[in-house]
């Protein structure tokens, strides 16, 4: 299965100068897109990025992060539900693979549960009226 | 005892008309019986909240000085093309229309943030919209191009004008292949991964007149958020689908035509729409009453989300193909239950039309006739009936030789 994901990496200074992104791509066969990048004053690096590839491969690529020291967050948090354009039609429901969408049975209103988000960015083109945003 | 519309609006104006929601109406008449209940209630409404691709709005700018014939020329709201096939300031615009620039499908799926439906969204909304046209002059229009605002308090008429909308039942939609497909029906994952319907069920206007005892031209209704009524029958308009014993068309059948001002209406009830890979399109909330001027009649606005089939299509295949395959027939209960069970496998459901805001539709028509602000309309004709010879064919290809 292809996922997509957005992630925050954080690399300890010493790992700034090493061809980390290179690796994902050569041996985890990962896409990315970078979202952000920055290297603090203390030479700490920052990346923000969207990684896509196979969920096996993705997570192998993780792996590899976490092992060579550098600190991974997902962006789930931020994926945020605009509650005046949500009409509650219920697309998401069988699109998100987390089961962050919930429907109440007896008022029939769609429920998301920001704490199940994996922010895998599946709902947001797929919501009709583009009620679900992405911040970064 | 029958009842006729005029007796009913009598009451509506005396604000003392019964009147129920086609939800309430089940236990309703549980409780009393079709007869009492029959005798009690007035009215039953009904409510919709859907994707509706068919919806349109028609406008007159006015004259601008010097004056300028659009028609012929091109005309841009918003980046959204406009028909200007029509007189020197009036305009139609399509829910599905897209900027020229959109890249469509090039990149599949395509995202469609923004295209006709999303202009009308807008323009109820009160916001201003961007207008850029340029035409071919002539000696009585001599202006060729003019960019402008405008706004919808501004423009002499801005009707919402509905060529085929709440359809009665409509199928459910499935992938049987084995790769993600993006319809109309949404996002359709490989080998069953999901099952996506598209109505209010027991709520839905036509659901609850099935044969369109109450229902045509003229008939007052809740539009967008305003007031509208049923102009026509909606294009498809097919009376002749095969019924269950209580009447229920099994597959997609009657339609409305719909009209009404759209200064009246609100974004809340015309929503812009992004349909992935798919395209633009336009969410229109409609509510309809029904007259209870007969047992019969009530009897039929009892009609219970069990009590209706919807047939299961393959939009992997049979869909596209114009196959006239169905994998078999749920009931809206079972939809609504969150799975159904195809093939020996459990589907996941989801439905595209919003039941809460139907809910909150038919609550609003019932607070108008309560209140006396909306009484009912005799139809100058019902809809097409079992009995009329209306056909609804495929296209007839005749290749043009050369
Ligand atoms: S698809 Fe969008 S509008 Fe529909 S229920 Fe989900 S978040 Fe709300
Ligand atoms: S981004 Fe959307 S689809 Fe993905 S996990 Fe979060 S809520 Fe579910």
């Amino acid at each position: 299965m292809v996922v997509t994901k957005k992630v925050v990496l954080r690399f300890p200074k010493r790992l700034v100068e090493r061809p980390i992104i290179y690796r994902l791509v050569k041996d985890y066969d990962l896409e990315f897109n970078i979202l952000k990048a920055s290297i603090t004053p203390e030479q700490e690096g920052l990346l923000v990025l969207e990684l896509k590839g196979d969920q096996k491969e993705y997570d192998k690529g993780i792996n590899f992060l976490v092992k060579g020291g550098v600190k991974i967050e997902s962006l789930s948090q931020d994926v945020t539900r605009n509650e005046e354009r949500c009409t509650s039609c219920g697309a998401c429901i069988t699109i998100c693979p987390a089961g962050a969408f919930e429907l109440e049975p007896e008022t029939r209103l769609v429920i998301f549960n920001n704490e199940k988000c994996i922010a895998c960015g599946l709902c947001i083109p797929a919501c009709p009226p583009r009620a679900m945003e992405v911040h970064f | 005892m029958a009842k006729t519309i005029e007796e009913i609006n009598r009451k509506i104006k005396e604000g003392k008309a019964v009147v129920f929601t086609a939800e309430e109406i089940i236990d309703v008449a549980r409780k009393k019986g079709v007869k009492k209940a029959a005798q009690e209630v007035d009215v039953v409404t009904t409510g919709t909240f859907g994707i509706m691709c068919s919806s349109a709005a028609y406008f007159n700018i006015g004259h601008t000085t010097p004056k300028m014939k659009l028609g012929g020329g091109r005309t841009y709201l918003n980046d959204v093309p406009a028909y200007t096939g029509v007189a020197a300031v009036d305009l139609i615009l399509g829910a599905n229309a897209l900027p020229d620039d959109d890249p469509r499908n090039r990149i599949h799926p395509g995202e469609f943030n923004y295209g006709g439906g999303h202009v009308i969204e807008e323009l109820v909304a009160g916001k201003d919209i961007r207008m850029e046209a340029t035409a071919y002059g002539t000696d009585c229009y001599p202006r060729r191009k003019l960019e402008s605002w405008i706004n919808i308090r501004d423009i002499n008429q801005a009707t919402l004008f509905n060529i085929r909308n709440a359809y009665q039942n409509y199928n459910v939609a499935v992938n049987l292949s084995d790769k993600t497909i993006y319809t109309y029906m949404g996002v359709l994952k490989p080998k069953l991964g999901n099952a996506n319907y598209s109505s209010a069920g027991q709520l839905s206007p036509l659901f609850n007149d099935p044969y369109y005892k109450t229902i045509g031209i003229g008939t007052r209704i809740f539009l967008g958020g305003g007031i509208g009524y049923v102009a026509w029958q909606g294009t498809q308009h097919n009376p002749h689908v095969e019924r269950t014993e209580k009447g229920i068309p099994k597959g997609g059948s009657g339609t409305l035509a719909t009209i009404g001002d759209m200064k009246q209406m609100s974004p809340r009830w015309l929503v812009g729409t992004s349909v992935l890979g798919y395209g633009c399109s336009l969410t229109v909330g409609i509510g309809v009453p029904i007259p209870i001027l007969s047992e019969e009649i009530l009897e039929y606005t009892t009609v219970t989300d069990a009590d209706i089939p919807a047939p299961v299509v393959d939009y992997s295949d049979a869909y596209p193909q114009a196959k006239p395959d169905v994998l078999g027939h749920v009931s809206y209960a079972e939809l609504k239950s969150g799975k159904i069970k195809l093939k020996g496998k459990d589907v996941p459901t989801a439905s595209l039309s919003s039941y809460p805001r139907a809910v909150e539709i038919a609550g609003i028509l019932k607070d108008w006739i309560k209140s006396g602000r909306f009484s009912l309309t005799e139809p100058v004709e019902l809809l097409p009936g079992v009995n009329s010879d209306i056909t609804v064919r495929n296209f007839k290809e005749r290749p043009i030789e050369y």
